[in-house]
């Protein structure tokens, strides 16, 4: 096995996309994801790549729809406001089918909100963010090893479908450090199409490319609609992915991903120590959502209630109530503003819920 | 028999669009033949804008991406930074340009972007029908300046040229126009050193076209042609203001 | 056997540097280990502190909620941490800054006079220095020689003269305290 370094998270995203063959990156200074631009523009030079500061997260995301179109490997990084300047952006680059890789490590909102970690752009994430009907692929690293594979299969599922891929990390995520081997665990195979779409300069040799989402008319543009929401269901059918830890015969199951997954594995085991045995639901992709997996707990004898536990006012929890279809009480647990919350606040909730202690 | 006029290799065979009398064909008819004689078309990579161009890629038969409002310069780069040795220009209008993307426009010249823009001045918003554009004349009256554009409470029209002739990027920046048939020679011969500006990878360059739109300035072609030569350019001064990143006085 | 650590101090005491050398050298002896800084205005001068855990065990969260050793730099450090430390946690106060005993009767503080030690040694900033070592004494996280070794690759050539005076004050501090 090739030897662990220690990594801080942000750093670990710009070490993967280099990794991935990724020579492009846009981007602008926001708290807290600096390291992710400060160790791609010493690193990128090193590896024959473009890094550009641009002048603001609009034309970063601008950038990264030329280049995409272009037929580089792209990414972005940003945090939470600096993704919402963002989603005009995304939303063209989403209806051009360009492929590329967008990075949002969030911090606490709304407005201006803080710098401390958060969960509460998961709605923006999965639900479009920006105008019109399309979709991002969202995944969502609870590790930064697992960090640096998804940003591996980020590219390649970008590319496969000409599709936006977002990393939804947070800021406890791109700011700690852990050890990490620094190689993508196992790496799909995939068959990458080839951009034959993309502005390269048109010689005659082939019909011209154009890059664009606009259509006047709207029979054609409701069949741009149709060829995207076909594509859309692809990847509901072939890309969910999701970890299930002890799920089998748990009295409760917590739904939570990325920084709060950790978090359900510290409730898990000191929930063991109460007699409370705790099952937990990690969703890796945040959309497509694994909404089998969901519907499959609500089917479980054993289990007595569903918890979605995260940094937000509620977000993932509508989901998880789609999922669970009313067939178990789904409860939820969030802190927001930046505030984590700590093990033993979320095992007191689960406590008052069971009557228990 | 010899022909002597056919339509540019780099344009479709699609008829303009563009309203009567407006000036847009005639441009995009320019830097069609500007990319002929320097023979590049192959090798050039256009972004239209959002405004009446939005199409230009019906016209251009070349690569093209469509940019978001104002957002040209940015996809341009984004093109350029990928494929530095292609030919990579932006055309955009007034509101694209000196409204929403202001920014855009003066941090791709201050970088130095190898990146060339047309830049269509015609003083208002032509697509959506006619509103006050940055580059609306005091007094101009348009649908958002019922009683003319004035000063107090709109401010003053944007010299787009001179502004970004202050900026080391920037190498060559002209304004020229498109109201006679000498000026349209003058034209053609500086979007020619703009885009060669480019190709001898001098820095960014851009060319200022003062341009007509009858229809929302409620004229007929002829009256806008003379309104534009006795309004604007008075305002808006034509000429070389850089050249070869060199400031100079050229008009 | 799991340390939570939190490590704490003005900006500029160099407790980022000692969470991460603790991370680092518990990677080395096949531990699991996660560092979670403060991050943020804190940095600029305001109170600077990490979360270090070290274990055998799988690492839920990262965070540090209620400490089983503290290495506490400075005074408003020790109002702000003393009262979040585990029943039975480890207390190092630096003493040369810190004009107050700990409060709590359930935990074991060590004085430490690092600064004083560190000022002998001829350069104030490697007080953390002596602190860790008077950690490491105590926990017995790694042996000496891993952790001599883990500083010297965070060094880094550009600091390669800072490695003889660390590796001081890591041994003063070692001494200091009887396990």
């Amino acid at each position: 096995m090739a030897q662990k370094v220690l990594i801080k998270g942000n750093e670990a995203i710009g070490e993967a996309a280099i990794m991935a063959g990724c020579r492009h990156f846009f981007g602008y200074p926001i708290t807290p994801q600096n390291e992710v631009a400060e160790y791609i523009s010493k690193r990128m030079p090193e590896a024959g790549g473009c890094f550009l500061q641009a002048e603001s997260e609009l034309a970063a995301i601008n950038m990264v729809y030329g280049a995409a179109g272009a037929g580089a490997r792209v990414m972005t990084s940003s945090s939470s406001p600096g993704i919402s300047l963002m989603q005009e952006g995304i939303s063209y680059i989403a209806a051009s089918e360009l492929p590329c890789l967008i990075v949002n490590v969030m911090r606490g909102g709304p407005g201006l909100g803080g710098i401390q970690p958060s969960q509460a752009d998961y709605f923006q994430a999965t639900k479009g963010g920006g105008h019109g009907d399309y979709r991002l692929v969202v995944l969502a690293p609870s590790t930064i090893q697992e960090m640096i594979d998804l940003i591996v299969e980020g590219f390649d599922i970008a590319d496969q479908y000409r599709n936006p891929v977002m990393i939804l990390a947070d800021g406890m995520l791109g700011q700690m450090m852990e050890p990490v081997v620094l190689e993508p665990k196992k790496r799909i195979e995939r068959q990458l199409p080839a951009k034959d779409w993309a502005t390269t300069g048109c010689d005659g040799s082939r019909p011209r490319n154009v890059i664009n989402s606009l259509f006047m008319i709207p029979e054609q543009l409701e069949q741009r609609n149709l060829i995207l929401i076909d594509k859309y269901k692809r990847i509901e059918q072939n890309e969910v992915q999701y970890q299930s830890i002890d799920i089998e015969g748990s009295d409760v199951v917590l739904v939570a991903y990325g920084t709060m997954a950790r978090i359900a594995r510290t409730v898990a085991k000191k929930a063991k120590e109460l007699g409370i045995s705790v099952g937990i639901l990690r969703p890796i992709t945040l959309w497509p959502f694994p909404y089998d997996a969901v519907a499959a707990i609500g089917d479980m004898p054993n289990v007595k209630a569903v918890f979605s536990i995260e940094m937000s006012a509620g977000q993932m929890v509508e989901d998880i109530k789609l999922g669970i279809n009313g067939k178990k009480p789904v409860y939820f647990y969030g802190r927001t503003g930046g505030m984590i919350p700590s093990p033993n606040e979320i095992l007191d909730y689960i406590c008052d819920v069971l009557e228990v202690r | 028999m010899s022909i002597i006029f056919e339509r540019p290799r780099s344009l479709t065979d699609k008829p303009f669009h563009y309203c009567p009398g407006c000036t847009h064909g005639l441009v995009h008819r320019l830097v069609a033949e500007v990319i002929d004689e320097l023979d590049i078309q192959a090798n050039t990579i256009g972004v239209e804008p959002v405004g009446c161009a939005v199409s230009a890629h019906d016209y251009f038969d070349i690569d093209m991406q469509e940019a978001a409002h104002g957002r040209a310069p940015a996809v341009a780069t984004g093109i350029k930074r990928v494929w530095p040795d292609k030919v990579v220009f932006t055309y955009q209008g007034d509101g694209d340009l000196a409204s929403i993307g202001m920014a855009e426009i003066v941090h791709a010249a201050a970088r130095g972007e190898r990146i060339t823009t047309i830049f269509i001045n015609n003083a208002i918003f032509g697509m959506t029908g006619g509103q006050m554009a940055p580059t609306s004349l005091l007094g101009q009256v348009t649908t958002t300046s019922p009683h003319g554009r004035d000063a107090g409470s709109a401010g003053y029209p944007i010299r787009v040229s001179e502004l970004l002739a202050t900026l080391q990027g920037a190498a060559y920046v002209a304004r020229v126009s498109v109201h006679d048939v000498k000026n349209i020679a003058r034209a053609k011969r500086s979007i020619k050193k703009a885009f060669t500006t480019q190709i001898e990878d001098k820095g960014f360059s851009i060319v200022e076209v003062l341009s007509t739109c009858p229809i929302n300035w409620g004229m007929t072609p002829a009256d806008s042609l003379k309104w534009l030569q006795d309004n604007m350019i008075p305002y808006y001064p034509l000429g070389e203001l850089k050249v070869d990143g060199e400031g100079v006085i050229n008009r | 056997m799991t340390h939570e650590v939190i490590m704490a101090g003005f900006g500029g005491q160099g407790v980022m540097s000692i969470g991460q050398l603790l991370t680092h050298a518990g990677m080395e002896v096949g531990l699991n280990v996660s560092w979670y800084p403060s991050y943020g205005p804190e940095m600029r001068g305001g109170t600077a502190f990490c979360h270090v855990i070290v274990s055998d065990e799988f690492i839920g969260s990262p965070l540090v909620t209620s400490p089983t050793d503290l290495i506490i730099m400075n005074r408003p450090s020790l109002d702000k941490f003393e009262q979040t430390a585990a029943s039975g946690a480890s207390v190092f106060v630096n003493s040369s800054l810190i004009d107050r005993e700990v409060k709590r009767d359930d935990i074991k503080a060590y004085y430490i006079p690092a600064n004083d030690i560190a000022n002998r040694l001829g350069n104030v900033r490697v007080a953390n220095m002596v602190m860790f070592g008077a950690f490491l004494a105590c926990t017995g996280i790694a042996p000496v020689d891993v952790v001599e070794l883990c500083f010297k690759e965070m060094l880094g050539p550009s600091k390669a003269h800072m490695i003889d005076v660390n590796r001081k004050a890591l041994r003063e501090g070692m001494k200091l305290v009887d396990k």
